[in-house]
């Protein structure tokens, strides 16, 4: 067991883990910070997707002993983010979710999206979100919703 | 205790509500139900459900409104609540929802059990929930009559507020107090659809806000003080027991609390690790060295499987339907003949929250947290592993991240794994949580079909005799469910969709045969109309190419005279997609398929293109027709995206195979549910305007896509394609 300072969404957290643990259970059961998803464990579905130095990544694969001093984002603090924000507003005004589980993943790959590319076009929507599973399928939103959050933003 | 004692004597299970139910995912157990109790001839309406348990408003206006059912991405949560505020004229955005605990008072009113499945939950409780909106307003009108010393009939009510005569005005948080000493009304008149003011409008989800900021809690999220955490080692062969163990690796991971055998449902045993977190207990597990034994199991191969049910499709199986007479068959040249073989794999739910429950007893007591489909049977199943009466055992419905069938087991399989793990660890609450790879290999699979057809075609190019085969195993086979729900051999649920398809084939047989190889099976989302419908539809469209006729105006012709419903959603769907079908895009084109399953009747027109050996799906337009449309939001948004689901059946990774009896699938990586780019860029929905009961729309979106887009690859390639999944183009 170790002891990690990690600095999750601007504050400084200080929790004793299995270096290997991924950083997704540290979240979910040493933090109780349970937004962020577990679906697969394998990087194959998104659902657990977090920012990591502004990166989207998937917590289920990246062991604790490894995020060092970079700062964690979760979908608990993405709203403080104007981008953060306006993405959640726009997931709700489009009716986006279904069973809603997957869409913390979902929310914060189009975050990641938007800060990088402020009018994307389907392409951009396919290549960024292409990772995340909706098993509801509610794909055809998704698109919806990233389009109107670009123009809230622009 | 077993299943039939709990069933209430008052059920309003009809011997026709049964057969009309009986195809569906929750037929069968109704079935064994309502077989053990002869039941009243009583109706659903007929029974009172006391406003009390379903409604809480608060002195500060708000409206606590209980669910019946579980919400696990149908959008009940929302409907339904709008279906009771309507009618109690509340102000909706006072309203919240919770999800009921399981209890009698709850179960579905045709059903007889707390439930959800076969796309009945708005088709059951839409008059049960408009009923309790209207008492409930009649109590809070009362209790301001009795305050002004007026009759109930001078006042009116507005947004959760009850007017009187001369500008006098109550708000209903205001009378809460009072009109819960009012009695309930027997009888209350309920309003007129144009009267109706959420009913048929656009409504937001009332779960969309926590859904999307992180704070709604699903079964996985729970936390209780002292909890622990189960992962459980599964037989790698269904009926597999352990020779011998060795856990002193796992036992030494710190935070690892105990390593036990339990039974599993295919009469194997299992070995649990329960540890301080999920983490600890999924090492531990992978730590484990058991060598298995699977003597006297049978190993389950779908490529010998394949063979074995193509071999079987080629002969007779019991009669599932006939009429008229198959023998013009034997004239009938190649060139008005069609012979067509259809294999489908073995599929797996993968709802995107992994299999849970969380289970705490206490001796004389239980406590459950569990996103179930089937509360009532899960309850019984956990009291009776427990050596408790149900009424022991409290049951919180909590929120699911999927569910598509999967969560509605008649064995309660995974309820039972958890409560033989509570009692051992007596006092301590513990989480039991599947991983995805014990989801993907841990069977409940839609069964593996095969079917067999051989079509003779009369001179005016419609079908003159259909022989019809199919072959896979039953869902209900084996249980107390087969006596009601096997007819003459024949489970419905295998051929439901094509046994009762809409075309006027004048000569007509299908049979089925009901292999039973050694994997657990289950319903999944549309049941057998997975299947049948991708069968009927591509067949059709080929029969239309045969005879030079329009897929849209062939359909029309073949369809039997009272297809009324159907024939309305294909003409919709054709207005609606007709400008983009005569412009489609060099490389792109169009496909059409339609069905009808629980009621809602389904057309669909797709634009498709070939992208990387992949069908490229651009455009949906989709017209369907389910009677009165509650929400119509919430349809667009299931239809969108349940089309997206169906694709899943598309999918170049979408099959669970085995060799050997182990499932050479265990993640999102061997089996593969559509991402975005396979899913439709675009899906525009089309609702029939109806003042008819309304059906279900969870599972009516899943069949018709499938068929619809291989119907354009045909365009596309000339190929037809009769094996899914759909490898490379």
């Amino acid at each position: 067991m170790q002891t990690y300072k990690l600095s999750v969404n601007g504050q400084t957290r200080e929790v004793t883990a299995d270096p290997g643990t991924p950083l997704l259970w540290v979240l979910r059961e040493d933090l109780k910070m349970t937004g962020t998803k577990y679906g697969c464990g394998i990087s194959a579905c998104g659902a657990c997707t977090v920012h990591l130095a502004g990166v989207a990544t998937r917590s289920c694969v990246v062991p604790v002993s490894l995020v060092g001093n970079r700062p964690i984002v979760t979908i608990e603090g993405v709203g403080e983010d104007r981008v953060g924000r306006a993405v959640q507003d726009a997931w709700v005004a489009e009716d986006v979710v279904q069973c809603g589980y997957c869409q913390s993943g979902q929310i914060m790959s189009a975050v990641a999206l938007l800060k990088s590319r402020r009018q994307p076009s389907d392409e951009d929507i396919e290549e960024s979100m292409g990772g995340n599973i909706c098993r509801c399928g509610t794909y055809v939103r998704i698109r919806n919703a990233i389009k109107t959050a670009a123009q809230q933003l622009a | 205790m077993s299943a039939t004692t709990m069933l209430s004597s008052e059920s309003g299970l009809s011997r026709r509500s049964f057969l009309r139910v009986s195809a569906t995912a929750a037929g069968g157990l109704i079935v064994a139900l309502y077989l053990d109790f002869p039941v009243r001839a009583q109706t659903p309406q007929a029974k009172t459900y006391p406003p009390d348990a379903f409604v809480h408003i608060q002195r500060d206006g708000k409206i606590v409104i209980q669910v019946n059912r579980l919400e696990f991405g149908q959008g009940v949560q929302t409907s339904l609540p709008m279906v009771l505020a309507d009618e109690m004229d509340a102000d909706w955005s006072h309203v919240v929802a919770e999800l009921a605990p399981a209890a009698d008072v709850y179960k579905d009113p045709v059903f007889g059990i707390q439930m959800v499945g076969g796309s009945g939950s708005i088709a059951h409780s839409f008059q049960q929930y408009r009923e309790l909106g209207a008492k409930t307003r009649a109590m809070l009108v009362a209790a301001a009559a009795q305050q002004w010393k007026i009759s109930a009939a001078q006042c009116r009510t507005e947004a959760s507020v009850v007017y009187g005569p001369g500008g006098r005005s109550a708000t209903y948080g205001e009378l809460a107090d009072s009109a819960a000493h009012m009695s309930v009304p027997e009888n209350v008149p309920l309003k007129k659809a144009s009267e109706f003011k959420l009913i048929g409008k656009d409504t937001r989800r009332l779960d969309s806000r926590p859904k999307c900021d992180g704070s709604m809690k699903f079964g996985l999220d729970l936390d209780l003080p002292g909890m622990k955490v189960a992962v459980v080692a599964h037989p790698p062969i269904f009926g597999g027991t352990p020779k011998s163990i060795d856990d002193k690796a796992a036992r030494g991971i710190p935070g690892v609390i105990d390593v036990f055998e339990i039974p599993t449902s295919s009469k194997g045993t299992a070995v649990v690790v329960v540890a301080d977190k999920f983490w600890t207990a999924k090492q531990a597990r992978d730590r484990l060295s058991i060598d298995w034994d699977f003597s006297g199991v049978e190993p389950a191969d779908t490529k010998q499987l394949r063979a074995k049910y193509k071999e079987l499709a080629a002969t007779p199986g019991n009669v599932a339907v006939t009429r008229g007479d198959l023998s013009v068959l034997n004239g009938t040249s190649a060139a008005s003949r069609i012979e067509a073989e259809y294999e489908f794999p073995y599929l797996a739910h993968t709802p995107m929250e992994p299999l849970n429950t969380t289970i705490r007893f206490d001796g004389d007591r239980a406590e459950v947290w569990a996103g179930s489909q089937f509360q009532t049977v899960d309850q019984m199943a956990i009291a009776e592993t427990l050596g408790l009466k149900p009424e022991q055992v409290t049951f919180h419905t909590e929120m699911a991240g999927g569910g598509f069938g999967r969560r509605a087991t008649p064995d309660s399989h995974v309820q039972r794994e958890a409560a033989t793990i509570a009692k051992r660890c007596k006092g301590i609450p513990v989480k039991l949580i599947w991983t995805r790879e014990d989801d993907v290999q841990g069977g409940y699979y839609r069964p593996m079909f095969a079917h067999r057809i051989e079509i003779g075609i009369g001179a005016d190019g419609m079908p003159l005799a259909w022989r019809h085969v199919i072959v896979g195993q039953s869902l209900v086979a084996g249980t107390p469910f087969a006596a009601m729900l096997i007819k003459n051999g024949v489970d419905e649920t295998a051929v439901e969709g094509a046994a009762d398809n809409p075309y006027e084939i004048p000569n007509f047989t299908l049979t089925a045969h009901h292999p039973t190889p050694n994997v657990p099976v289950l319903w999944w989302r549309s049941v057998g109309h997975t299947h049948t419908a991708f069968v009927m539809e591509t067949l059709v469209d080929e029969l239309a190419s045969r005879a030079g006729a329009d897929p849209i105006a062939y359909r029309r012709k073949l369809l039997k005279p009272d297809e009324k419903r159907m024939r309305g959603v294909l003409d919709l769907m054709d207005e609606k997609s007709a400008s983009w079908r005569n412009h489609l895009a060099e490389g792109h084109a169009a496909g059409v398929a339609c069905h009808e399953c629980f009621g809602t009747n389904v057309a669909c027109a797709v634009d498709v293109s070939i992208e990387n050996k992949r069908p490229k799906i651009h455009r949906v337009t989709v017209a369907m027709d389910c009677g009165i449309a509650v929400n119509p939001l919430t349809i667009e948004s299931q239809f969108q995206a349940g089309v997206s689901f169906g694709v899943s059946q598309l999918m170049a990774k979408g099959a669970i195979t085995f060799k050997s009896g182990h499932a050479e699938q265990n993640n999102f990586d061997g089996y593969t549910p559509p991402y975005i780019i396979d899913a439709p860029v675009a899906v525009d929905v089309h609702i029939v305007p109806s003042t008819e009961e309304p059906s279900g729309c969870g599972e009516p979106p899943v069949p018709v896509i499938s068929p619809a887009v291989v119907n354009a690859l045909f365009r596309l390639t000339r190929k037809r394609y009769r094996t899914l999944p759909l490898l490379s183009l």
